[in-house]
């Protein structure tokens, strides 16, 4: 039991890292109608650049993280303004490649900036651990949960509560109809771009905390974060939260649990757990559990 | 993506049955004339480096057919196409290697497996639309790699296997001689594969412009639409899928004898985005966009890797000097290809050719209206 509530507390950490990278997904989305594949590029980039402030310049960590957040919030809108601008009413297949594009460039870009070695963070929290009712927690996890909580928390607020936030929910309605309203949607979409910017910072400085170091492999875990987005739903904010934990959990239980209980399944198990996850759920729920079903009409 | 299909002329009062449409005019004949001449006499100029080359832009060739028809004319995203060339690299040293069947044999049987997995992972992916296709498609690629690395007994895990299938037809293209004239294998096997593009390439040329191939441009256009006019949607979509996935495995089944070594890690996202940007750069729904692309993307690694000594500021490994490495620079590469493209060129470079045609056309006085439109999607 001890056990499972050790994976279940691990495995919501790693959850809450995905449910910020999927968060960044499902705004792009919900503003634009296209899977940004760059995130994870961006998830990579703000971890860089959090570990560029506190090794090479020697900043505090909370400065770091600050300036990582601001870095990829500056970095969204540029990728917008000078990218993706251009392919405004292009068909979602070609915009799609062009982000992919984008993650190639920029996935080869950090190694050749910062090297292929893995580097140490800098973080204040490193391996140590918290004891709490039997349950030895990693205060790395603990400290995740708690920024995660703080910026999705953040992000509600202001998307439900703030004119932006319904200038957003407008636009991802109908765009037409937005502009027709007032609303500037290319405002709404540089927003969009340095929301994403921001979480996906904020993912990257969690992933890579602790024992984890800063390494170029950073935007290929993030490429888990694509089944909880889709779990959730491609256009449902809190979806993309539920499918961050959903799928953190069961990775950590999976790796918990599969080499001795099911072997057969192969080496590293874990690591392909949250795509068959997402398949099963698709083959039951095509748009995802809170997703909204396309409705096509001639 | 492109204009709609251009219906075919009223077809002329014929008495005489006409010759097939790749010799019909002077300019296709000139054309066949030409190829067939730089087929048979590459391999004697080129040296064995460039031929190799070759050899692999005729092999990504073969399998982005596939995946043109599936994205390029059917419209449906995969990103799932390396999966099936892992399956028929793997295919080629169970049937050839381990079976030892003969060429044709296991070539057909990869193209077969890797069809049938299609057709068996098709319906339960088709059934998705748009983006959540994508990303399905994507989950396809690391759940294939997983069992690469964990079918010890075909693939040899992590540690990967050799790959030598007989490949004999007549001729054996591992030591070709005839008479006096003894072929290199890099020789023969460039022989081998660009038969086999030619091939493809007619089946995917006829294919696009038959009924079938209007169906697929009808799908990606409007699909509603397309399903009132008659069209079977998802047996058409499941059996181009099962196309495109047999057309990637006999890819990978060439790839895996003529490397003659494969390991699992080979059959990653990054392959199946390369064969994306290959038929972007070549021209999404074009006939022969793929060979473009082919010999464009698919030997751009390998030039690189070539003459990395002396474009400044590249290393060959990650510990040399340099700004960037050779595989960094060729990602990136890959990147700004597939951007550059589709921003400032979508329809590829068979749009480019077809302008650069145009102006000399123009510039020379001849009436420019003598070539067909018909490669036109």
């Amino acid at each position: 039991m001890t056990d499972f509530l050790q994976f279940v507390f691990a495995g919501s950490a790693l959850g809450a890292r995905y449910a910020l990278v999927a968060l960044g997904f499902v705004v792009i989305y919900r503003a634009t109608g296209v899977i940004n594949f760059a995130q994870g590029g961006l998830v990579a980039l703000g971890a860089y650049i959090a570990y560029h402030f506190t090794d090479r310049i020697g900043a505090p960590f909370v400065i770091a993280v600050l300036a990582a957040v601001a870095a990829c919030a500056i970095v969204g809108v540029l990728i917008q303004r000078v990218v993706l601008a251009r392919m405004v009413g292009q068909p979602a297949f070609a915009v799609i490649m062009i982000t992919i594009g984008l993650l190639f460039v920029i996935e080869q870009l950090i190694p050749t900036l910062w090297g292929y070695n893995s580097h140490n963070l800098g973080d204040p929290w490193g391996i140590k651990t918290v004891d709490l009712a039997g349950l030895t927690l990693a205060e790395r996890d603990l400290w995740t949960l708690a920024i995660a909580a703080m910026a999705l928390g953040g992000f509600f607020a202001f998307f439900r509560l703030s004119r932006y936030g319904l200038a957003m929910r407008a636009v991802a309605i109908d765009q037409e109809a937005a502009l027709a309203q007032g609303i500037s949607v290319g405002a709404v979409v540089a927003v969009s771009w340095a929301i994403s910017g921001m979480v996906a910072a904020l993912a990257g400085v969690t992933l890579s905390t602790g024992a984890t170091a800063v390494s170029p492999t950073i935007s290929f875990i993030a490429l888990a974060a694509f089944p909880a987005m889709i779990l959730g739903g491609l256009d449902s904010p809190g979806g993309a939260v539920i499918g961050g934990l959903l799928i953190g959990i069961t990775q950590t239980l999976t790796a918990g649990y599969q080499p001795e209980h099911a072997a057969w399944l192969g080496d590293n198990f874990h690591v392909v757990m949250p795509y068959v996850v997402m398949i099963v759920i698709l083959m039951v729920r095509p748009y995802g559990l809170f997703g909204v079903p396309e409705v096509d009409r001639a | 993506m492109s204009t709609p299909a251009v219906t075919d002329p009223p077809a002329p009062a014929r008495s005489a049955p006409l010759p097939p449409r790749l010799l019909r005019t002077r300019t296709s004949r000139v054309w066949a004339l030409v190829l067939v001449g730089a087929y048979v006499l590459a391999p004697l100029t080129v040296s064995d480096f460039w031929l190799s080359v070759l050899a692999y832009a005729g092999i990504a060739a073969i399998g982005a057919f596939g995946l043109n028809l599936l994205t390029g004319y059917a419209g449906q995203v995969s990103l799932g196409h390396a999966a099936f060339i892992g399956v028929g690299a793997y295919a080629a040293g169970w049937l050839g290697a381990d079976e030892g069947l003969p060429l044709p044999l296991w070539l057909l049987g990869a193209a077969l497996i890797g069809g049938v997995l299609g057709a068996v992972v098709g319906p339960f992916a088709l059934r998705l639309r748009g983006q959540y296709l994508v990303v399905v498609t994507l989950g396809l690629v690391f759940l294939a790699e997983h069992v690469f690395r964990n079918w010890r007994g075909l693939t040899g895990g992590n540690s990967g296997r050799a790959i030598d299938p007989p490949a004999s037809f007549g001729v054996d293209f591992n030591d070709f001689s005839l008479g006096g004239f003894a072929a290199s294998r890099a020789q023969s096997w460039f022989w081998l594969i660009w038969a086999l593009v030619a091939v493809v390439a007619l089946i995917a040329a006829n294919l696009a412009r038959s009924r079938a191939g209007r169906a697929l441009q009808a799908i990606r256009d409007r699909d509603l639409a397309a399903e009132l006019t008659g069209v079977d949607i998802a047996r058409t979509k499941v059996a181009v899928f099962a196309l495109s996935s047999a057309l990637a495995a006999l890819a990978g089944a060439l790839l895996g004898a003529y490397q003659e070594f494969v390991s699992p890690s080979e059959w990653n996202l990054v392959l199946s985005i390369q064969y994306i940007a290959i038929i972007i750069v070549g021209g999404l729904g074009s006939v022969y966009g793929p060979v473009l692309g082919a010999v464009f993307v698919g030997s751009m690694p390998r030039v690189i890797e070539e003459y990395s000594s002396s474009i400044p500021g590249v290393s060959s490994g990650a510990g040399d000097d340099g700004v960037i490495t050779v595989f960094a620079l060729n990602q990136v590469l890959f990147g700004v290809l597939i951007i550059g493209f589709l921003i400032a060129e979508p329809r590829g470079l068979t749009a480019l050719a077809r302008r650069v045609a145009a102006r000399v056309n123009r510039s020379s006085a001849t009436p420019a209206r003598t070539t067909d439109n018909e490669e036109e999607t």
